[in-house]
């Protein structure tokens, strides 16, 4: 049985999410999202009927995903709550190998006799499968690692927090912003609980427990006279994280440029919601950029989105080889490049690595979706592409032994396959502050938060616009500026890269509903970096006249 | 089983509505069995077929509203459904937008469901992907294509008397066809209600002709030039320009359809005297259901006639707040077109550039419509009447507004995504930089 709806909503701005949010499952109450699900030792005894099954029908390989996927969504907007959604699915996943071809069922039925059947079928459709498979499945080796368990280091669990407590605060929020010049305001919660527990053949029975969390809000103010209107999306990066997200810290500020205030660890919502309600007045009345050359100084919140399409994306190694050709499309850093050890990705100070055990991260686990216990790897050392993201049946197909374990299914549901590890850029190793960067900077422009962003099916080309934009001149911030987007090629713009501030200014960026594959399944991914300064990059204005 | 007749839906939601004891109660009944092929690397990569059933009931009492969702239809699981709806209202705060169901209606019958299209089998969807991948062998060519094809229904009905049910049916192709010696890419799309209209060695071929006619591509400057359109690049522009067709952000002030004082664009004039488009459930090559997820009828409603707009969308609520009849947003576009075909179009242009398809199409400004994205999958250069070269691609920021002002000729329909969208030649298309991807 497969349940999937979606979500249209009109709560959140434009650009905040280009396609519509999936929901998964069926509504439960609120107070459903504390019940504490199948019990370890019964969910072993399920995975066991599958991987006893599969064997007994002459399966090589099997892994078994029981999963509880809880969702809780709270849209509002201006004083009302618009949807409170509570959705949670349940239901087992069987992958196996016969005759070298994967075969994959799932079922909601989790007793012997449903599992039992679902595990026939991955069966029959792997045998199935097999006469028309012309590259028989290898697997890089993967030890057993025995009954473990991991949970995200939340300190206080979002599904735990009343829904009350939640809607009181996005409405301060949109009160706040009311108050200080918004013409509307809305704001939303996302809290994702992922209870997946994963058994192999090969004597792996790990259970984890995975939380995520994205506040968002979006205030618009309008000049009716004109007739023009700008909109100011909320800095928050969605997080690894629980409830204590949202308890404001101060130590967990960053004061940026132009006297932005950005976040770390910690979100402060009602503060974030009253500077967007000032800051989108203040864009109504600031000018339009000159197009032309400028040096970019980027927020690690506006960088985050461009690692994530011009790093993150094209080093997938199912996209380099063809597998994506029809959708997503296949990528410029074609094997030869890496073969070649000399491929100069970016300048020598540019450092990608991917990491699926970055604490507070969106990808963060302690073992992918096929039992692989998970690392951190380089991708860019020096400049140089040295690595992709590849799983246990990719990394034969670049001469490695290892998997890197980046492997995820969005649910019970669907098949796991490569999805992308969280993937950063290193910090500057010498002390330097975004106000030290900015002093260093003649011609520039501060991009803050993610805006309009586009690259092509190869990841050459690509455009990206701010949140915020602020105009930089001999060393200051002039002030706001509107129509700022620039346009660069990937391996030109990260060979650009002039400067890195150092680990202070380190904060992660989050892409919570990342589309890929047909049928489409999402995934969650964060990406750090620090400010980081670009020199010479083509800035066009993109204001028009109708 | 997850498809019921027009009389079982009933029988299941009369069944349910019985346990609800609530101020109103709604029920949406679907339910679906779909299938799906993909392939890349010319071989089949994953395949699959999934049935589901669902039950939405919505409860409420005044202004407070609760959702409740269930696939068994035992009289224990609608009772529960029924009652936990009607838990999750009294719980909720009041929802000031609420409006309460709407009464008996009526449809027209649509003519969305066809049996051929039902009856699609695994065989069916191998014998798709092999009509890509055994052409494309024999030309050095490597395929990439989806196709899924569903089989479904949907049905209402509520406390107030209202009943709606829909059969459908539907397919969709998309393939890309890569030259081995990566310089070269083609891509085409198909849709129907009815498989029986779709050829899938046809579309493939088209993909492959494009790939090799895209081998080795000169790149030429950025700038504005005249564009010859295929349906397929379009519609990504036009289909954000339909989203903006909302009288509420419109009345609201943030929306490209908003005026400078306030109110809305309605019975203005805002591009080219020849763009009219309507949206009609009952056309018989995009029909759609007659009936939209809140039990709205659907008609045929103008949007857009000779430049000027005729219709915003209007949901319920927003229409009681300014006085008017609602008018539900579309399930298809209909765009009018001329008698040219594309090699017409060609023969008649002197410099210019065909484009397949855009990609990666995103909002840049709201208040302007203006969109970015990339042409993919062959472009060419036109010159004197004919294609001369296949060009590098470009990124294009272009708002539909400007787009259609910007109306040179209007050639024939084709069905693309389940509108009718026409070739378009349109003059000072802006291309603002090259990219290298092929």
């Amino acid at each position: 049985m497969k349940r999937r709806n979606f979500i249209h909503t009109a709560a959140l701005g434009a650009g905040i999410l280009a396609a519509p949010i999936p929901i998964f499952g069926k509504n439960i109450f609120s107070a459903e999202l504390l019940n504490p699900g199948m019990d370890v030792a019964t969910k072993k005894a399920m995975a066991d009927v599958a991987l006893n099954t599969a064997r007994s029908l002459g399966s090589t390989y099997a892994d078994a995903r029981i999963g509880r996927y809880l969702n809780q969504y709270i849209f509002t907007r201006e004083k009302m709550v618009q949807n409170t959604v509570n959705t949670e699915s349940f239901g087992i996943g069987i992958r196996v190998i016969c005759n070298g071809t994967w075969g994959f069922a799932s079922t909601n039925d989790v007793t012997p006799d449903g599992i039992k059947k679902a595990t026939e079928l991955a069966v029959s459709v792997a045998k199935a499968n097999s006469k028309i498979q012309t590259e028989e499945v290898i697997l890089a080796p993967e030890k057993g690692h025995g009954e473990v368990s991991w949970k995200t280091p939340i300190l206080k669990s979002s599904m735990s927090v009343p829904v009350s407590e939640k809607v009181e605060l996005l409405l301060e929020a949109n009160a706040r912003a009311l108050e200080n010049g918004a013409t509307y305001i809305s704001s939303a919660l996302f809290s994702v609980n992922e209870q997946k527990y994963f058994a192999s053949t090969e004597g792996s029975y790990i259970d984890q427990d995975i939380h995520r969390i994205w506040p968002t809000l979006n205030a618009t103010a309008i000049d009716k006279a004109s007739g023009k209107f700008k909109n100011r999306q909320g800095l928050a990066a969605p997080m690894g994280m629980g409830y204590e997200y949202l308890m404001p810290d101060k130590s967990e500020e960053i004061k940026g440029a132009g006297d932005v205030v950005l976040y770390r660890n910690r979100y402060d919502l009602v503060a974030d919601a009253i500077a967007a309600a000032k800051q989108a007045k203040e864009m109504l009345i600031a000018p339009s950029i000159e197009a032309g050359k400028y040096d970019l100084v980027l927020e690690p919140n506006h960088l985050g989105l461009t690692i994530h399409e011009s790093v993150g994306h094209p080093l997938e190694l199912d996209r380099v080889l063809g597998y994506e050709a029809n959708y997503a499309g296949t990528s410029f850093a074609t094997l030869d490049k890496l073969q070649s050890g000399t491929f100069n990705y970016g300048n020598e100070l540019v450092n990608f690595v991917a990491d699926k055990t970055q604490e507070n991260s969106l990808g963060a686990v302690a073992y992918d979706d096929e039992g692989v216990k998970c690392k951190k790897w380089d991708l860019v050392r020096d400049g140089i592409l040295v690595n992709y993201q590849a799983i246990r049946d990719q990394v034969h197909m670049i001469d490695q032994k290892e998997s890197h374990g980046c492997c995820y299914s969005q649910s019970w549901n669907d098949v796991q396959f490569q999805r992308m590890p969280n993937v950063s850029l290193e910090a500057g190793k010498e002390k330097y502050s975004v106000q030290d960067m900015v002093k260093d900077v003649e011609k520039g422009i501060y991009l803050v938060g993610r805006g309009s962003y586009s690259i092509d099916q190869q990841r050459y080309n690509f455009q990206f616009g701010g949140t915020l934009s602020y105009e930089i001149k001999d060393g200051e911030v002039k002030g706001m500026v509107n129509d700022a987007a620039y346009q660069s090629n990937t391996q030109e713009f990260w060979n650009s890269c002039a400067k890195i501030c150092d680990k202070d200014d380190y904060r992660m960026f989050g892409s919570f509903f990342d589309g890929k594959g047909q049928p489409s399944q999402v995934s969650a991914v964060s990406h750090g970096c620090s400010t980081t300064r670009f020199n010479g990059v083509n800035v066009l204005n993109t204001g028009r006249n109708i | 089983m997850s498809i019921y007749n027009k009389d079982e839906a009933k029988e299941i939601m009369s069944r349910a509505l019985k346990f609800s004891s609530a101020d109103s109660c709604e029920i949406n009944l679907s339910g679906n069995i779909s299938g799906n092929i993909r392939y890349a690397r010319n071989t089949v990569s994953t395949a699959g077929v999934n049935s589901n059933q669902n039950m939405a009931v919505q409860a409420s009492f005044g202004k407070k509203v609760g959702t409740a969702t269930i696939d068994e239809f035992d009289d224990a699981s609608l009772e529960k459904v029924v009652k936990r709806a009607e838990e999750l209202a009294r719980l909720s705060p009041e929802s000031p937008e609420f409006m309460p169901p709407l009464g008996p209606q009526k449809y027209e019958e649509s003519k969305t469901f066809i049996q051929k299209t039902a009856d699609i089998s695994p065989d069916f969807r191998a014998e798709v992907a092999a009509a890509s991948i055994n052409p494309a062998s024999k030309n050095d060519i490597t395929a990439a294509g989806f196709f899924d094809d569903s089989n479904g229904f949907n049905s209402m009905m509520n406390s107030n008397g209202l009943f709606a049910y829909n059969r459908d049916t539907a397919m969709n192709f998309t393939v890309t066809m890569r030259t081995n010696d990566g310089t070269g890419s083609g891509w085409s799309t198909r849709d129907y209600n009815d498989v029986s209209m779709f050829d899938a060695a046809e579309a493939s071929q088209i993909a492959i002709e494009k790939a090799l006619q895209s081998k080795e591509a000169k790149a030429i400057e950025p700038g504005k030039y005249t564009v010859i359109l295929e349906p397929a690049a379009s519609i990504g522009l036009l289909q954000n320009m339909f989203f903006a067709f909302n009288a509420r952000s419109a009345d609201e002030g943030r929306s490209f359809m908003s005026k400078e004082g306030g109110g809305n664009k309605l019975g203005e004039k805002i591009v080219d005297e020849r763009i009219s488009f309507y949206s009609d459930p009952m056309n018989s090559i995009v029909p759609s259901s007659t009936w939209t997820g809140d039990g709205m009828p659907r008609k045929k409603i103008v949007w857009m006639e000779n430049g000027v707009v005729k219709n915003l969308a209007y949901n319920r609520y927003w229409a009681e707040q300014k006085g008017v009849e609602p008018v539900p947003f579309p399930s298809n576009a209909i765009m009018e077109g001329g008698d040219a075909s594309l090699e017409d179009l060609i023969k008649d242009t002197k410099k210019g550039i065909l484009v397949t398809r855009f990609w990666y199409i995103r909002g840049v400004d709201p208040q302007t419509l203006l969109y970015t994205g990339l042409t993919r999958d062959g472009t060419f250069y036109i010159e004197n009447g004919k294609i001369k070269h296949p060009i590098k691609n470009f990124r294009f920021n272009e708002s539909p507004i400007i787009m259609l002002n910007n109306l040179e000729t209007l050639g024939k329909q084709v069905r693309i995504d389940g509108n009718l969208i026409p070739y378009m030649k349109i003059r000072d298309f802006t291309f603002s930089s090259l990219s290298d991807a092929v």
